[in-house]
């Protein structure tokens, strides 16, 4: 049994919190306690059932005015796969929300109602999804109920999506015609539509494959924490604890310390004080080298032959998170993984509309939930991936200095070579 | 080639060790808070797996009520000592005396809310900039929405509406002077994940989790462990049933359910057919009111 990270987005009106209660409901995951708790509440939906929408607003604010603010994680399992649910709103003033619920997501239900066919949020979902590398996404063209159960209405809407979906870096795109509401291929194929002969939205869900997302090529290892005991049985005892976020490592690897440079060879792999004949993403193990070389958190052990040069500056499209402005010139703290750096807003080259992805140049600022392409310069020398190359490896995330809140999230797009950036200095 | 495919409880393991570390890279004084139940019983052994053969860069911390089982209490004991690992107890009496605080009285009486106190003032006294906790999303409707990183302020206040994005696996654990965050390692864990996880592990518990016959009383269709700690009124009847216990808490707010299930095995099987959340078979503190959870935490609660 493995696990499957998915997010829905959207608001009430889309039938998301409905298409997630039936999920939860359909695959007995609802306890009588939690149905009890919002049967006394009083509230039903349009057909006069109980609400399953109100399982996943959990704040008050959002069970006062009946939507969705921030990302609510749901689970459940079933004999194939553990299930973890980002269930993110859906409007554009929440995007940074939806881009925080995508971030650790491999697939992506977008909700397209049958009655609407392909609208600016259906767009904005699935540019967002596209943009924060998630590979795999499903199109639910939902309350087919409402037209009949018609194929063609439903063929219409997979020829736009189809042709809006190009410009796209979807991986896998898969159309599934649903009615949340009465459960029509949601859980069990539905009996009105013979003429879909795909899975239901469960079977698809069990199916998708997601180990092959894992980058298995390029070996990263961002070390977190030295263990070194000091005891008499450990004297010498170097154990480099970290997570191998990307590709795979064994005794007798080749590595470099970067950013320093030194290299040595792993003398063995462990967990839990067992030795592993090798670990490979995303377990969290311990490293010890052959060598005692000088390594701290934020270091990076990558392998002699796939090495990979530090930047101190790069390109990266960033989600902006706060609400006071980004302007060229900010200065920010950035977390790469495990390392921590000062870095500066150099530029802002263009911003992306997300409703059509389309660039906009000439900005000069950038406003809470834009999404925007800027060259960041780093004080200390970081190790990174693009993005779509090593998801794991290509995000990051701005601080700011004084309120210490989260208020960026980067993807690099590319990198700087080092020796073209003497004139900035 | 060999197939490389990690199973879901390596992953569950490899999410929370990860976020562990992160604690120790992070913080200057974190402290794990240990209840004796299951779920930090979890963080325990995955403390071990984060830093064996190193030392635990932080405490067990114990927030004792002073009404808890018997049978915990040993346990907790127990283990801190084979460990070999540091345990700091405090307790709410001594909170009590200190700040005068007056005991709540009633059918409902249960000093669990009082806690609240006694962590923040070992909180303060310790000066831990970081405390790891057993929450678990699944447990409740407001944990669905908390952060693994949890930043409180300096009354440990949570405010739901600003809290920090939290994306990919990085966790921003920068915080000013007097906050501190509470981190989750385990709240992708469901309650059936963790009884797996112990399966797999071999990890010894107290034995209140498994079926044993017990005085009780019965309040709201729920069976109290009946004690000294216990409001009884005059038409309330104790009884002796078999029974175990699903969550372990204090003995006041902590419900036992009617159970013949003998080991882990059992144990699973039960929950797997089980038409009750873990929460709503166990719990009076959350029956309180709608958005019981969501009010204790915005006010310092774990």
């Amino acid at each position: 049994m493995d696990i499957l990270r998915f997010i829905t987005a959207g608001s009430v009106d889309d039938g998301k919190s409905t298409l997630i209660g039936r999920l939860l409901y359909d695959t007995k995951q609802i306890f009588a306690d939690q149905l009890e708790a919002i049967e006394q509440s009083g509230r039903l939906n349009e057909s006069g059932e109980v609400d399953l929408s109100l399982l996943t607003d959990g704040l008050k604010a959002e069970r006062e005015q009946g939507i969705t603010i921030d990302v609510a994680y749901k689970y459940f399992n079933t004999e194939k796969r553990k299930f973890i649910i980002a269930d993110a709103p859906g409007h554009i003033q929440y995007t940074r929300n939806m881009v925080t619920g995508a971030s650790n997501s491999n697939l992506s239900i977008i909700l397209v109602d049958a009655r609407k066919g392909v609208q600016e949020q259906t767009r904005r979902h699935s540019i967002i999804s596209s943009l924060l590398g998630i590979p795999h996404l499903v199109i639910c063209i939902n309350k087919m109920d409402l037209v009949g159960f018609d194929e063609a209405v439903y063929n219409k809407i997979v020829e736009d999506y189809k042709l809006f979906a190009q410009k796209l870096n979807a991986k896998d795109i898969q159309f599934i015609p649903v009615s949340a509401l009465k459960g029509d291929n949601i859980v069990e194929k539905s009996t009105a539509m013979d003429w879909y002969s795909g899975p239901s939205l469960l079977e698809h869900l069990e199916q998708v494959p997601v180990s092959s997302d894992i980058n298995l090529e390029n070996a990263r290892f961002p070390v977190q924490y030295v263990i070194r005991p000091h005891t008499t049985e450990y004297h010498d005892y170097r154990g480099y604890a970290g997570k191998v976020i990307s590709g795979v490592y064994k005794k007798g690897d080749k590595v470099v310390v970067q950013p320093s440079g030194q290299t040595s060879t792993i003398k063995s792999v462990q967990l839990g004080g067992k030795e592993l004949e090798e670990a490979f993403a995303p377990m969290s193990v311990v490293v010890q080298l052959e060598d005692a070389v000088d390594i701290s958190r934020g270091d990076v052990l990558v392998k002699q032959e796939d090495e990979l040069e530090t930047t101190q500056e790069f390109e990266a499209l960033l989600c902006w998170m706060a609400t006071k402005p980004l302007k060229p010139g900010a200065k920010l703290l950035l977390r790469h993984n495990s390392t921590d750096s000062r870095a500066v807003v150099r530029e802002i080259m263009y911003k992306v509309d997300v409703n059509a992805l389309e660039d906009v140049q000439d900005v000069d600022q950038v406003q809470l939930n834009d999404i925007c392409c800027v060259r960041i310069r780093t004080a200390t020398p970081l190790l990174l991936d693009k993005y779509e190359d090593n998801r794991s490896n290509g995000g990051f995330i701005l601080v700011d200095e004084i309120s210490f809140t989260t208020v960026g999230a980067g993807m690099v797009t590319s990198t700087v070579d080092e020796s073209k950036l003497s004139y900035m200095i | 080639m060999t197939k490389r495919y990690l199973d879901y409880l390596d992953q569950l393991e490899a999410e929370a060790i990860h976020i562990m570390r992160e604690v120790a890279g992070q913080f200057e004084k974190p402290a794990l808070l240990f209840s004796g139940g299951k779920d930090s019983i979890t963080l325990v052994r995955l403390a071990e797996k984060a830093f064996r053969p190193g030392k635990f860069p932080f405490p067990l911390v114990h927030i004792d009520t002073g009404h808890n089982f018997p049978e915990a209490i040993a346990y907790r004991d127990e283990l801190a000592e084979r460990l070999g690992e540091k345990l700091v107890v405090r307790n709410v009496e001594d909170t009590i005396k200190r700040q005068n605080l007056t005991e709540p009285k009633g059918k409902y009486a249960s000093r669990n809310g009082l806690q609240t106190y006694t962590l923040l003032e070992t909180i303060e006294e310790f000066g831990f900039d970081a405390c790891i906790g057993g929450a678990r999303r699944d447990e409740e409707k407001a944990r669905a929405k908390e952060r693994i990183f949890s930043v409180r302020d300096e009354f440990g206040q949570w405010d739901p509406k600003l809290q920090r994005p939290e994306l990919w696996n990085i966790y921003n654990g920068h915080i000013h002077k007097g906050e501190n965050v509470r981190v989750f390692p385990i709240s992708n864990w469901t309650e059936l994940d963790v009884w797996n996880y112990i399966k797999r592990e071999e990890i010894a518990l107290p034995n209140i989790y498994f079926t044993h016959e017990r005085e009780c009383l019965v309040r709201d269709n729920k069976l109290m462990a009946w004690s000294d700690f216990i409001h009884k009124d005059p038409e309330d009847v104790v009884i002796k049933r078999q029974v175990r216990f699903r969550t372990v808490g204090d003995m006041t707010c902590t419900a036992a359910v009617e159970s013949v299930a003998f080991d882990i095995d059992s144990v699973i099987a039960e929950i797997i057919e089980s038409k009750i959340s873990e929460r709503g078979a166990t719990r009076i503190d959350d029956k309180l009111s709608e958005t019981a959870m969501e009010d204790r935490k915005k006010g310092g609660y774990f």
